[in-house]
């Protein structure tokens, strides 16, 4: 750890509570949230009461001894941000994990928010190639989305190759409690896709302390505002798992006796995670940051704090189920929503996009429901069999996650899918589009 | 002389500061950080330690740091020139800020002071007035802007002198007010208010008893909103809660739009900022922004201006409302402010009621529903404000603090459904279990019967009926397989499908259906109705489905279709020969059979 004591700077030797997570001594002259060293420790001012100064030690504070000695560094937590970032994999601190230096200016992390009026409406799309996405849950640049889904679930793959798709100009990963193996994972698929020059990373892994991860984020979004603002580019940032981050934000709050709320979670979990996801943005003049992140579920439980005040601030979010029909793994057009999609579709893409959409994901619930009268031991009707037909053509053919076409073959195929299984009246979108997309021969051929 | 004090405690945005002077609660003070002052609020006082919660971050704040205290509570500027303005929670002018980034400390005025306006005088020499008289008007944009005596004047006053008609900025002087005493108060355009303290100049609130039309067939026809009326919108995320009040703020029949963005996503405003100044207004044929003012606190920007926040939007609206307009105030979402004020009292250590929120959040929540309202002014004309807030349910269960706090207070609720959102049928309000109070106010009820149709009240609970019936019945047919009920049963669902489909549904982004007036929603619930109260045969239930679905396309079709435009006639055409045709089989098979 690269240590800035300069001669004037007072050490303290004398500390006066330790819990796992934080240390309190008597110190003055002290800023709100300055960075220190405790015992070789990097540590943060969380409360100062008169005299009595608490720090939360990121590191933990196994073996601290009260006469440990503790150093302020009169500064906010920041990282150093230049071009030579790109490529490049860092620690929680910002601290090259290759042993180098990087030689731009340092930067705040957690800095200020942007000035709503300064933001431009998101309009850009990001194709994905994945029906599943492009299709029912189309993503913008400038927006934040993360994954539902539970930990045996290929989020991960996913998500790799939606960056490697989305023509970022950088990809940011923050790590945050990444297991070791999917760290190396990440590295080998942007290293054998030869994008590893636009990547960045900053990682956390299980091996190392929880707390460090409460910097990860912050880390990684710093850098991307220094791409996204300096070099008007368009950045990616990957963060897997917030779960894993909102844990970490538990652990402190608990060790300083605050009253937790819902599910042991600190009162404040909403603005903690509204501050990071807030910084995905487009800018007027072309430079942006959509974050793609990671919220591990339980059981598929979306009522727990996490995924629920996740879901309150990200724009939508996508859920990846196993669809034992077709035994793939899909992205569930119930429970997936980009709320940005809006802007997009049919506008950036096909004027029958919206249309074709909401049809689709329509038969595919009746289909749904029909299943449930199968499990009921009812009869099913003439329909209730097209519905089944159709439901297990669209998942095969669009919302597995192995689809790899663009929108308008997207759209072809549902056409396709209608046809093979409906009558125009039973799709129910409007007749222009009937009359400009649905074959005529095959539209008449199903009345 | 202005009481000062010094740092001793910060934790978060939570800062103590000792003092030797007085200190009010509420009371707004400035901490003085190196070159920035940090705006705060005191929120308890015990012994000489003032607990104050900053509107800003703290970080880099030290022990011993001067903090300023200023003798009044949190204030907006009133004045000409707060229409189409985007500002924080604390009234500060956002376009007026510079740097793509806020900066800490960075304050901007809310009114232009260079802007001239054209004046008209009301009043004349003589005149005896009131706090919230006019006294003259300005244009503001393409409004009436009033003049008034300022809400904070006790008692009568004479006008002694009042300024000619001319262009004025707003610091002008445009009157001389005398007040019992003898003593002479000079008016200008501009006025400062406590956001905390409701406005009261007016004569009376009355019962609601007209409604305000939002072109949302599922609230105008079924769960009538009353103008000046209050209401919320709980639903879990996904649920469309977001859609469903920007369309609001589009197609209401208001004077004036005031949106609160509380603690929710900086896009969603910028859809508003971007969207807004290329929209028209429908009734106006100007640019929706014109009548639209956004209080802008996202979810990133400082907790503790997200309680403030709503308070400035609703102290706007009350001065609006004292011209004698319509306004229609959106907060999105409450629940957001209900957490901040759980921070702070989190922070203060106070024992928490349910869920950790403060206990007094109940009482807080109804506090703040009951400013809305239809008032008659002191001169006998009529405002109003409507009041329709968000809330975000933790984990969608309405069995939680805000929502049940909420329920209490607020006298329509539109229960946004998980299920209908799921199955895309938006907007995704629940037609069971949302209600309109307002639908059971005789003065409602008689003035929806004279202006939209005689038997009209009776026609939304018919419809209702229809609704809950079908629900019913597809339980039914659920537990018993379709074969397994009686024919009617499916008809008696697929009713209440059509119903469903060409009454609740609508697309909200669609340039025709998004919008729906009421002698539109006349028509198209006669329509349905009218097919609901019919007969018709079926040889049997697979027949029933197929034939709904191409009635309801039709239906839908005409939704989609400009009101009484050919391509609507032509769609209302083929509807009725559709139900001629299915009549005439009946009939014939009833010969047949006789």
């Amino acid at each position: 750890m690269e240590r800035e004591t300069s001669a004037f700077q007072r050490i303290y030797t004398r500390l006066f509570q330790l819990t796992k997570a934080t240390v309190s001594l008597k110190a003055t002259g002290i800023g709100n949230e300055e960075l220190a060293i405790v015992d070789g420790r990097l540590a943060q001012v969380v409360k100062i009461i008169g005299e009595m100064v608490t720090l939360q030690v990121f590191a933990g504070t196994e073996g601290i001894a009260t006469n440990a000695e503790v150093v302020f560094t009169g500064k906010a937590p920041a990282l150093r941000v230049g071009e030579d970032l790109a490529g490049r994999f860092f620690n929680a601190y910002g601290e090259p994990m290759d042993g180098g230096q990087i030689l731009g200016q340092e930067r705040e992390i957690g800095g200020p928010s942007v000035n709503p009026v300064r933001r431009k409406q998101p309009s850009e799309l990001i194709a994905t190639g994945i029906a599943g996405i492009d299709l029912n849950n189309t993503l913008v640049t400038g927006q934040k989305i993360p994954f539902f889904a539970d930990p045996d679930q290929p989020f991960n793959q996913v998500m790799a190759n939606v960056a490697l798709r989305a023509k970022a100009d950088k990809i940011i990963l923050g790590g945050v409690g990444l297991t070791n193996d999917d760290y190396l994972y990440f590295k080998h698929v942007f290293d054998n896709a030869g994008a590893l020059d636009r990547i960045i990373g900053f990682i956390n892994t299980t091996e190392n302390p929880p707390v460090e991860r409460l910097l990860v984020p912050d880390m990684a979004l710093s850098a991307a505002e220094y791409f996204a603002v300096e070099k008007q580019e368009k950045v990616l940032v990957l963060l897997t798992d917030l779960t894993l981050y909102a844990d970490a934000l538990s652990i402190v709050s608990n060790r300083m006796d605050q009253i937790p709320s819902k599910d042991s979670m600190p009162g404040s979990l909403y603005s903690d995670l509204a501050r990071l996801y807030e910084k995905a943005v487009q800018f007027p003049d072309g430079g942006s940051i959509t974050i793609i992140a990671v919220t591990t579920l339980s059981g598929g439980d979306i009522t727990h704090a996490i995924p629920d005040n996740t879901g309150y601030i990200t724009e939508g979010q996508l859920f990846l189920r196993k669809d034992s029909d077709v035994g793939k793994v899909i992205v569930d057009p119930f429970r997936s929503l980009s709320r940005l999609k809006q802007l997009v579709i049919g506008k950036k893409t096909r004027e029958d996009h919206p249309q074709v959409m909401n049809a689709a994901v329509r038969l595919y619930a009746d289909a749904a429901n029909a299943k449930t009268k199968l499990e009921n031991g009812f009869d099913l009707t003439d329909y209730d069999e097209r519905t089944l037909g159709f439901a297990s053509a669209y998942s095969e053919k669009l919302l597995a996650i192995d689809v790899n076409i663009d929108i308008d073959t997207m759209l072809e195929t549902a056409y396709e899918l209608f046809r093979e299984y409906f009558s125009p009246a039973e799709v129910g979108i409007k007749q222009v589009f009937v009359d400009k997309y649905w074959k005529k021969e095959a539209a008449t051929a199903a009345e | 002389m202005k009481t000062k004090g010094k740092v001793t405690g910060i934790i978060a945005n939570l800062v103590v500061v000792e003092t030797e002077g007085t200190a009010a609660q509420n009371e707004i003070c400035f901490i003085l950080h190196g070159d920035s002052r940090l705006m705060a609020e005191v929120i308890r006082i015990t012994g000489n330690k003032v607990y104050v919660q900053v509107f800003e971050s703290t970080r880099g704040l030290k022990i011993g740091t001067d903090v300023e205290f200023q003798g009044h509570m949190l204030e907006v500027t009133l004045g000409p020139g707060i229409l189409s303005r985007n500002y924080d929670g604390l009234q500060n002018d956002l376009d007026k800020m510079e740097g793509v980034f806020l900066k800490r400390g960075d304050y901007t005025a809310p009114l232009d002071h260079e802007r001239k306006f054209a004046f008209t005088p009301l009043a004349s020499v003589g005149d005896k007035v009131e706090a919230g008289i006019w006294l003259g008007e300005v244009k503001e944009n393409w409004m009436p802007h009033k003049i008034m005596v300022p809400f904070t004047f006790k008692g009568e006053y004479v006008v002694k002198e009042i300024t000619a008609a001319g262009e004025y900025c707003i610091d002008d002087q445009m009157a001389v007010l005398t007040d019992e005493s003898g003593r002479d108060h000079v008016v200008t355009m501009v006025q400062k208010w406590p956001v905390k303290v409701p406005i009261r100049a007016y004569r009376e609130k009355p019962r609601p008893f007209r409604i305000l039309e939002t072109g949302y067939r599922v609230i105008d026809t079924l769960n009538p909103m009353a103008e000046g009326g209050t209401g919320f919108i709980p639903g879990p995320f996904g649920s469309g809660k977001t859609v469903v009040q920007h369309n609001l703020s589009r197609n209401a029949e208001a004077d004036l739009v005031i949106i609160a963005a509380c603690g929710e996503r900086a896009n969603e405003v910028v859809e508003v900022f971007t969207e807004f100044p290329e929209l028209d207004d429908p009734r106006t044929g100007r640019k929706l922004i014109e009548r639209t003012t956004i209080i802008a606190n996202t979810s990133n920007m400082p907790v503790a201006a997200r309680e403030a926040s709503v308070y400035t939007a609703m102290t706007i609206a009350e001065y609006y409302r004292s011209m004698g307009l319509r306004i229609l105030l959106l907060a999105d979402s409450t629940s957001r402010w209900a957490q901040a004020l759980r921070e702070m009292s989190n922070r203060m250590e106070e024992l928490p009621g349910p869920d950790g929120f403060p206990m007094d959040l109940p009482a807080i929540i109804s506090n703040f529903y009951s400013r809305a309202g239809i008032v008659y002014l002191n001169n006998g004309e009529t405002g109003s404000i409507t009041f329709i807030g968000t809330v975000s349910p933790a984990g969608g269960n309405l069995k939680e603090p805000v929502t049940e706090s909420t329920k209490k207070a607020a006298r329509c609720f539109y229960a946004l459904s998980q299920q209908r959102a799921d199955s895309k049928r938006y907007p995704a309000i629940d037609p069971i279990d949302s209600y309109s109070k307002y639908l059971e106010y005789p003065e409602i009820a008689e003035y929806l019967n004279s202006t939209i149709a005689d038997n009209w009240t009776d026609n939304v609970l018919e419809a209702k009926d229809i609704l809950l019936r079908g629900k019913e019945t597809y339980e039914q047919i659920n537990i018993l397989g379709d074969d397994g009920v009686p024919l009617d049963y499916h008809l008696k669902y697929w009713k209440s499908e059509l119903l469903d489909f060409v009454i609740l549904q609508q697309d909200a982004f669609d340039p025709i259906d998004q919008r729906c007036p009421l002698d539109r929603q006349h028509f198209m619930l006669d329509q349905a109705l009218d097919i609901c109260r019919k007969e018709f045969e079926f040889e049997s239930f697979e027949e029933v489905a197929p034939w709904f679905k191409e009635v309801i396309n039709l239906l839908k079709q005409m939704n989609f279709a400009e009101f009484n435009s050919e391509d609507f006639e032509r769609y209302g055409k083929l509807l009725a020969d559709k139900l001629t045709e299915r009549e005439a089989k009946a009939e014939d098979e009833d010969e047949k059979a006789a």
